[in-house]
């Protein structure tokens, strides 16, 4: 197994691509936290509990969820309302969740607006702007959302989770595959279960640094 | 995701039921059959549920591409054209890929080099097209006759590269080799390399799995980019590419897609391994003496060790399949107790020995040859004298043979 580890960071002035460094995917029923191979189950709670610590917990769907072109889709979207709605119930008062889209991926810069969109080409912006600290990608195209996660590695301190309906992502902190509405909903419940139990960071880094 | 039924156990038009891909490749029943390397491509088309084939001829893969046309006429591939010249081939076969097409286009020598441009585009793209290059010598003086150097061009192109040994091989990899290029987190082209005429021109036994079985056919809706959309990259990076904007993020963000792109060839590593049973094969790497080859001179190789055994002198084999992704480890693991390691190749500047140089420790045991090139034979006896000559013992000279 690799040394490497895929941690929040601003890491570098061009980060290399986690699986060059041998990271490698998780098989179905495993997931990855840091890189590091583990079953569904850690991953649950160490992603409940980097939602609960961030000051800014932000969910980024992708187009594979936001546009209703299959039933699949459209339940999807709608669990991730679900794990939304949870997030903002169990967080306190001084946490600010957040649910920025990703409609689509055209390049937008320079008038990418990162109060209502995350761009996959500068996905830094958006991260910079709301000073997110951690974020959740879901329903993103596989080669859009390896990208930004580099990005964010690259120049953000913000910590990375992608639920991926595919294979998962190495360049993300926290990687889960084979994304479902019933895995979406597990998390809700995890979040739900661990309220209180996890003590938001109170003077954390966050993604603004670089 | 899309909403995706199986189809497994239906069946297409001309009544072939898809099967699961490895059952049909290693639970059904196999029937040897006598053919060329040209027919073998045609045999695995016509399993391989292609939508699309784009042709142009250069020696020698005009003849699979003839044949494949005939699959045409027959009903078994979706659709059948020449292109303008290879560039025009390679960038068509571009746009059916970009359309959710399974794509296939054959090559060789001074084609390949024509097309160049593209191979990168394809990778860059994402796009899961198989090519087979059945290499020919590509510089001045022409020839067609089989040499490997066109492969050392493709190695850096962001394209997985396997580069077969036999017609059984080109079958079975032909077939599979789609399933690897066709997974969401590799989702690049393969250039399925052989030695041109060796492989295509001779007739050889090849077990050949059921024609009434064929893949399952290609879901566009796997891709790790959206399906043709020409205002969503990579397609809007063509016309609105991130160079013209000079600002870091910019260049930083093209910088990730190249990495990208490599990071989609190591992840084709686990994939490969799983369907083509590792990436090396190996024999008797414990001698103090090992042949590391691809491509045909694997099975000149392996005749030269038999040669060896007569004079006593034990020798190891290891057989490369898969030159991108590079089987870095495996091969760090067969040659380590190697003292001395010869790399036999069908080309001029020795690319393969230049490749295991850069990948193992004492790199110093590394001998670069023998070479041929041009399209000339390697007779086993040039590598058993070249082992010879680096073991000190008597060898003659094959220099007046056939004149």
């Amino acid at each position: 197994m690799s040394d490497y580890r895929v941690l929040p960071g601003p890491e570098h002035f061009l980060p290399p691509a986690a699986a060059s460094m041998g990271i490698r995917l998780p098989n179905p029923g495993e997931a990855h936290i840091n890189g590091v191979i583990t079953s569904e189950d850690q991953a649950y709670e160490e992603a409940a509990r980097q939602f609960l610590m961030a000051k800014v917990p932000t969910i980024f769907p992708g187009p594979l969820v936001l546009w209703a072109w299959n039933e699949k889709a459209a339940k999807k979207a709608t669990a991730i309302r679900h794990l939304f709605n949870t997030l903002k119930e169990c967080v306190q008062p001084s946490q600010k969740p957040m649910l920025i889209p990703m409609p689509d991926y055209r390049p937008k810069y320079p008038k990418i607006n990162p109060e209502v969109e995350i761009n996959p080409n500068h996905p830094n912006l958006t991260i910079w702007h709301n000073k997110i600290d951690c974020c959740i990608f879901i329903g993103v195209h596989c080669h859009q959302a390896n990208l930004s996660l580099k990005i964010i590695r690259g120049g953000t301190s913000c910590y990375t989770i992608a639920m991926c309906a595919q294979a998962g992502h190495e360049d993300a902190m926290l990687s889960f595959r084979d994304a479902s509405v019933d895995k979406i909903m597990r998390l809700a419940d995890t979040v739900k279960r661990l309220k209180g139990t996890v003590q938001p960071r109170l003077s954390a880094k966050n993604g603004a640094s670089n | 995701m899309a909403e995706t039924k199986s189809v497994i156990g239906t069946k297409n038009k001309k009544g072939q039921t898809y099967t699961d891909t490895w059952k049909m490749m290693n639970e059904a029943p196999r029937t040897p059959s006598f053919f060329t390397g040209s027919e073998v491509i045609k045999e695995a088309l016509r399993r391989a549920s292609c939508d699309v084939m784009i042709a142009y001829p250069i020696t020698p893969q005009s003849e699979a591409a003839a044949l494949i046309g005939e699959l045409f006429a027959e009903g078994y591939i979706g659709d059948y054209f020449r292109g303008e010249s290879e560039f025009a081939v390679m960038s068509q076969c571009a746009g059916s890929a970009f359309g959710g097409a399974r794509v296939f286009t054959t090559t060789a020598g001074p084609g390949t080099m024509r097309a160049m441009e593209n191979f990168p585009m394809w990778a860059g793209s994402r796009l899961p097209i198989q090519m087979i290059v059945t290499c020919r010598g590509i510089n001045s003086p022409l020839s067609i006759q089989p040499d490997t150097l066109e492969i050392a061009y493709l190695l850096n192109t962001g394209m997985l590269v396997w580069h077969a040994e036999t017609a059984q091989d080109f079958f079975d990899w032909i077939l599979k080799g789609y399933m690897v290029s066709e997974e969401p987190d590799v989702h690049l082209p393969l250039a399925l390399c052989c030695d041109g005429f060796f492989v295509t021109h001779t007739k050889d036994v090849v077990n050949l799995t059921p024609a009434d079985m064929c893949l399952p056919p290609y879901d566009p809706y796997r891709s790790p980019v959206p399906c043709m959309d020409m205002e969503c990259p990579p397609v809007r990076m063509m016309r609105d590419p991130f160079v013209m904007k000079s600002n870091y993020i910019s260049y930083a963000t093209h910088a990730s897609w190249q990495q990208e792109i490599w990071a989609a060839v190591e992840r084709s590593r686990k994939h490969s391994i799983h369907w083509l049973n590792g990436l090396i094969d190996t024999e008797n790497t414990d001698a103090d003496v090992v042949i590391v080859a691809s491509g045909t001179a694997v099975s000149q190789g392996r005749e030269a060790i038999r040669l060896l055994e007569d004079e006593g002198v034990r020798c190891g084999l290891v057989k490369v399949k898969t030159l991108r992704p590079w089987p870095e480890e495996e091969i760090r693991e067969a040659t380590k107790n190697a003292k001395h390691i010869f790399v036999p190749e069908f080309n001029v500047t020795g690319w393969l020995a230049k490749e295991i140089r850069a990948t193992i420790p004492n790199p110093h045991r590394v001998h670069a040859g023998p070479h041929v090139c041009g399209g000339m034979t390697m007779p086993p006896e040039i590598i058993v004298s070249e082992i010879k000559t680096a073991l000190g013992m008597k060898t003659f000279s094959l220099a007046g043979r056939g004149s």
